[in-house]
């Protein structure tokens, strides 16, 4: 049951995507239906977690490593599912009408959807790690949200500074909570709500504390992280009613009451989270006051709000932490129902500026009223709920927990944070509501339609009547979330208006009265005033975490690229290859390295003679790369036959063939290849007149290459002479064929115990041959490397010199028998590759091997008969067998799924085919022809994107001839 | 045999690296293909040399019993065959393409993206 609150979120918002985007009314029924079912599922659920009860759902998915899908719902977990969803049905209705009929209302409420499925992961996760995931998906999501007018520049760098800030924070957080996890020795959050003592007295429990806390108050805008969140307010307003009070800012609150058991109660907690808290709650307070933009008065009030929060939570009472739960419901509801009155100011009259609005009770009598009741409940008037959590605010404030300068602060800063709120809920009402009829406003002011109304309504509704009969409405429903929290150490505690006259009323009275007189202080100065307030304005949060990435992104690295990088690249590779020879250098020198006796005992004379010929090659192709490319190339040959025989004497036959045959195809793509490349004449010059310079760049570079040569060549020894260890290989050689039902090992490996690499590689594989596709696809060659090839020059040349011959016989006639051999070849070769995979299982070969024999092939008749040919003749789509070839080898892995097994199982047996007799049947055997397929598309693919230039590169020529002579 | 083989393996590797090292694209490529061979033969050192033994399981047997070649080598070597084969054919199809816009296979003359007389970006702003 209560996977519905991550599946229906998150495929809702799948779906909502899809809704056209001018069917604003439809995508907003869809998505408020989606978030009513939570809600109504949530409220199903509520006697289940009742008096400590705890609903969970485990979905095994590493439990190796003890990270499993598991939800879990408890009685503080309901109350926040209850708050993300009542709320996000209201914003949803309110969105309808705020959105304008230009904006993607499927893309907003798409994300809205996938941010209430992330927010109800956090709140839900009954593991660390799931808990982190979900974390990020709404750092990332918010992201989303606050820049979804992307087309202004402030909402950009809003969600990015807010992104930067929660995402770094969550990174912290998710290593706070691994460590968590490695102390406690679990990550289920059963088993770490219950290990309270063993964090607390654990030797991580400072860094712990720590790196969850940079999480939790980055997440929560506490000082001095808050600054992101003001600029978040370009979010369009329904965004803000729902992230900025109810959902994303209360997830760092959240966390900390969720962990509040297990860490809270030391000095240290009381010292880090209490100085965040109480300096959070009265800078954001003053800065409020100071605000001239509605949404930026209601951040900073919100900012503050927080702050209350995370100071009750920071002094470790039980008391305090009822409070700070009651208060996280009662914040989210006068806060959520102010932005969207916000929101409708803001849509009704086209500005947000205070200084600008005025007496708009004339114009919005309704709105006012709502406005006014949800400011009281913050400035926490009495009857209204805000009251009441206040009160025990304050009462907590005045108790004393830690003897010490924090503790004795609290009631006074409390008192003077209540100060605050009464005047900025003071300022918010009259400087809009009240004063001078507003003068050229945007648009003529008016009342909202019915139903956008309607939310805010129902909202402060619940301010009034929690306000008034606490015990009776919300009583329960707190109750079942401290219990949760708290457990046995639940304490008694009265939900009442009247608790007679005690300090709190009066702290309460000095509040109200000092806000009061304090508004009517200021006002003529607010009125007028600019942004922010006096001397902090020119302290600017922003201002100071942008010099912070600049120095990072920016400074510091671009002064180590000027310390280590050039502009060019050789010395670039030089100093790679220097690091790659120190790295691998280092541990040798470091571990007392001895070399191993060097034993030259006798050899084969034939592994002599073969080596000796690999070495002559590979290093007559060095001598000879500059100039004489084919010699090149065919002594490149020459040092991969050497590799291919190698392999064969030394018993590994499945390598010789798909070298032998990988040499082949390289072969022909480079000869493809240099057909293009730019052609390079000895420069007699330079061979001569050698500047020193030159001559000690070579020796350097020659001197690199040996060392790097002769430190492999160490290593090689030393490792073949040693004796090879116990290794897995034994555990492939005695399940090959039992659990494989493969007699080639080597292919076992692949198809089987291996198989998921394998379809890595063949997916790599695939992105390699679209690359090549995309990189060819309507490319032309230059005009320069346009003309015939010399040989053809001189054939034709022979042709016009012997009058009984026309020009382009002799170029059809050349190799007029290979390319009939090599037509007759091609049904040889498609045999070839039948035998090589159907073999493979059982002994050499194999669908890698199979698919390059098959395309060697297609590559025979192309060179035989040219491009168009062989297109005229037969159907090739490399494309299409790449896809066929890609999705058998997925889908012989998800049918394993079918029969309960893992991804991938194979099942083995043999079968008969007339004519070709017993084969090996596996399940493998479909991978395997999965891996030809996709091997054989991609090769083809390559050759024939190479071998079509052939065909364009004439036509671009002529094409080029033809606007010539028209010009001319 | 081994230090005979370590030679090969040596070599190889000092033959790719100066290609490597070198200005031209072209040289560089072929670089490439030598250091694929190379890089094989060292990861086939892995599982030491051994004559007449592939492993593979004779017809009449359930498990390979007595000396047998080193199998896991061998699945890595053919893995990184194709993937070299694979990105080989990239390097020529860019180097190519890279030629032909540029006009040029000298790693020093190409300069779109930082012209030659361009100064170092600012170190803050």
């Amino acid at each position: 049951m209560l996977s519905v609150f991550i599946l229906a979120p998150f495929a809702g918002s799948l779906l909502a995507i899809f809704f056209p985007p001018d069917q604003r009314g439809a995508t907003a029924w869809f998505a408020g239906a989606i978030a009513l079912l939570c809600f109504l599922v949530a409220a199903g659920l509520y006697p289940f977690v009742t008096s400590g009860g705890v609903l969970r759902y485990d979905l095994a998915w590493l439990p190796e490593l003890g990270l499993n899908f598991t939800l879990r719902m408890d009685g503080f977990a309901w109350l926040f599912t209850v708050l993300v969803t009542a709320i996000g049905v209201l914003v949803v209705l309110y969105a309808r009408y705020y959105m304008a009929a230009e904006d993607p209302v499927p893309r907003f409420l798409a994300l809205f959807l996938a941010f209430m499925g992330s927010m109800l992961g956090v709140v839900l996760s009954g593991n660390l790690i799931l808990l982190a995931v979900f974390w990020e998906l709404t750092s990332i999501v918010s992201f989303l949200l606050i820049g979804y007018w992307h087309h202004n520049a402030h909402a950009r760098d809003g969600a990015r500074m807010a992104l930067t800030m929660t995402g770094t924070g969550g990174l912290c957080m998710l290593v706070g909570l691994l460590l968590m996890g490695r102390i406690v020795g679990s990550y289920d959050l059963d088993v770490v709500l219950t290990s309270g003592d063993l964090i607390r007295n654990s030797p991580l429990y400072m860094p712990v504390l720590i790196l969850i806390l940079l999480g939790a108050l980055t997440k929560s805008a506490q000082f001095p992280f808050h600054f992101w969140l003001p600029h978040a307010m370009s979010a369009p307003t329904p965004v803000s009613a729902y992230l900025h009070s109810a959902t994303m800012v209360k997830a760092g609150v959240f966390l900390l009451a969720r962990l509040w058991p297990v860490m809270a109660g030391t000095e240290a907690w009381f010292w880090t989270v209490g100085l965040a808290g109480l300096s959070t709650l009265l800078l954001g307070a003053y800065f409020a006051i100071f605000q001239q933009d509605l949404k930026g008065l209601l951040a900073y009030s919100t900012i503050s709000h927080l702050g209350l929060i995370t100071v009750l939570l920071s002094l470790g009472s039980p008391l305090a932490a009822v409070a700070a739960v009651f208060h996280i419901v009662n914040h989210a509801t006068f806060k959520a129902s102010l932005f969207m009155a916000a929101g409708i100011i803001d849509h009704e009259t086209g500005t947000r500026d205070m200084r600008k609005l005025g007496g708009l009770i004339r114009y919005m009598p309704g709105t006012a009223v709502l406005a006014m009741v949800a400011s009281a409940a913050m400035a926490g008037v009495p009857l209204l709920n805000g009251f009441i959590s206040k009160e025990m605010f304050f009462a907590e404030a005045i108790e004393t927990h830690q003897a010490n300068i924090l503790d004795t602060m609290t009631p006074y800063g409390a008192t003077l944070a209540g100060m605050f709120a009464v005047t900025y809920s003071l300022r918010f009402i009259h400087s809009v509501f009240y004063g001078k009829a507003p003068e050229d406003l945007p648009k003529v002011p008016h009342e909202p339609p019915r139903w956008m109304r309607a939310p805010i309504e129902f909202l402060v509704l619940a301010c009034l009547v929690v306000g008034i009969i606490p015990a009776i409405t919300i009583g329960p429903f707190l109750h079942t979330a401290v219990v949760a929290i708290l457990g046995a150490s639940t304490p008694q505690y009265s939900l009442a208006v009247w608790h007679g006259w005690n300090l709190p009323l009066i702290m309460s009275f000095v509040a109200l009265a000092g806000g009061v007189g304090l508004y009517f202080l200021m006002r003529n100065y607010l009125a007028t005033s600019i942004e922010g307030p006096p001397i902090f304005r020119l302290l600017h949060g922003q201002r100071i975490f942008e010099r912070v990435l600049v120095t990072l992104s920016w400074k510091w690295a671009r002064s180590l690229e000027q310390r280590l990088g050039t502009r060019r690249l050789q010395p670039q590779m030089r100093f790679l290859v220097f690091i790659a020879i120190a790295a691998a250098a280092l541990p040798l020198l470091l571990s007392h390295y001895e070399m191993p006796p060097l034993l030259v005992r006798s050899i084969d004379p034939a592994f002599a003679l073969l080596w000796a010929v690999g070495i002559a090659c590979a290093i007559g192709a060095a001598l000879l790369a500059k100039f004489h490319r084919l010699a090149a190339l065919v002594l490149l040959g020459g040092a991969g036959l050497t590799t291919c025989l190698t392999f064969v004497w030394l018993s590994a036959p499945d390598l010789a063939v798909t070298q032998l045959l990988v040499e082949i195809v390289t072969t022909v793509l480079i000869l493809l290849g240099l057909r293009w490349l730019p052609k390079r004449i000895e420069d007699t010059q330079e061979s001569e007149l050698l500047s020193l310079q030159v001559r000690f760049r070579r020796l350097r570079d020659f001197l690199l290459a040996i060392t790097a040569g002769g430190g492999v060549a160490l290593i090689a020894y030393t490792m073949m002479t040693r004796p090879l260890p116990e290794t897995i290989a034994s555990y492939f050689l005695e399940r090959a064929y039992k659990e494989g039902g493969g007699t080639n090992v080597v292919n076992v490996i692949l198809v089987d115990f291996r198989g998921f690499d394998t379809l890595g590689e063949i997916g790599v594989l695939a992105i390699v041959a679209l690359t090549v596709f995309a990189l060819l696809l309507r490319f032309r060659p230059q005009a320069d490397s346009l003309e015939a090839p010399e040989q053809q020059r001189v054939q034709n040349a022979f042709d016009d010199d012997h009058p009984d011959r026309n020009e382009g016989d002799s170029v059809a006639e050349y190799l007029f028998v290979p390319s009939v051999i090599m037509r007759w070849m091609f049904p040889v070769i498609g045999m070839l590759a039948a035998y090589l995979f159907l073999r493979g299982h059982d002994l050499p070969g194999g669908g890698f091997a199979a698919g390059i024999a098959m395309s060697i092939g297609f590559i025979l008749q192309y060179m035989s008969g040219g491009t168009r040919w062989v297109e005229e003749r037969l159907r090739i789509h490399p494309l299409r067998w790449m896809s066929i070839g890609l999705l058998v080898a997925a889908a012989t892995g998800i049918g394993s799924w079918l029969f309960g097994y893992p991804f991938l199982t194979s099942h083995a047996q043999y079968a008969t085919l007339p004519i070709v007799g017993k084969f090996p049947l596996a399940s493998a055997l479909f991978f395997d022809l999965g891996v030809f397929s996709l091997v054989l598309g991609a090769t083809v693919l390559i050759l024939i994107a190479l071998a079509h230039q052939s065909i364009r590169a004439p036509r671009a020529h002529a094409r080029a001839m033809r606007s010539g002579k028209e010009a001319s | 045999m081994e230090a005979w083989f370590a030679l090969l393996v040596g070599i190889f590797f000092t033959v790719a690296v100066y290609l490597l090292l070198s200005k031209s694209i072209i040289r560089v490529l072929l670089g490439v293909a030598i250091l694929g061979n190379a890089v094989n033969l060292l990861i086939f050192t892995g599982g030491r040399l051994t004559r007449g033994v592939p492993p593979v399981i004779p017809g009449h047997q359930d498990t390979l019993t007595g000396p047998a070649a080193n199998a896991l080598p061998q699945a890595l070597i053919l893995t990184a065959i194709v993937i070299s084969f694979s990105f080989f054919a990239f390097l020529l199809v860019l180097a190519w393409r890279a030629y032909e816009e540029l006009q040029t296979d000298n790693t020093d003359e190409m300069r779109v993206a930082e012209p030659k007389d361009e100064p170092a970006p600012p170190l803050g702003y």
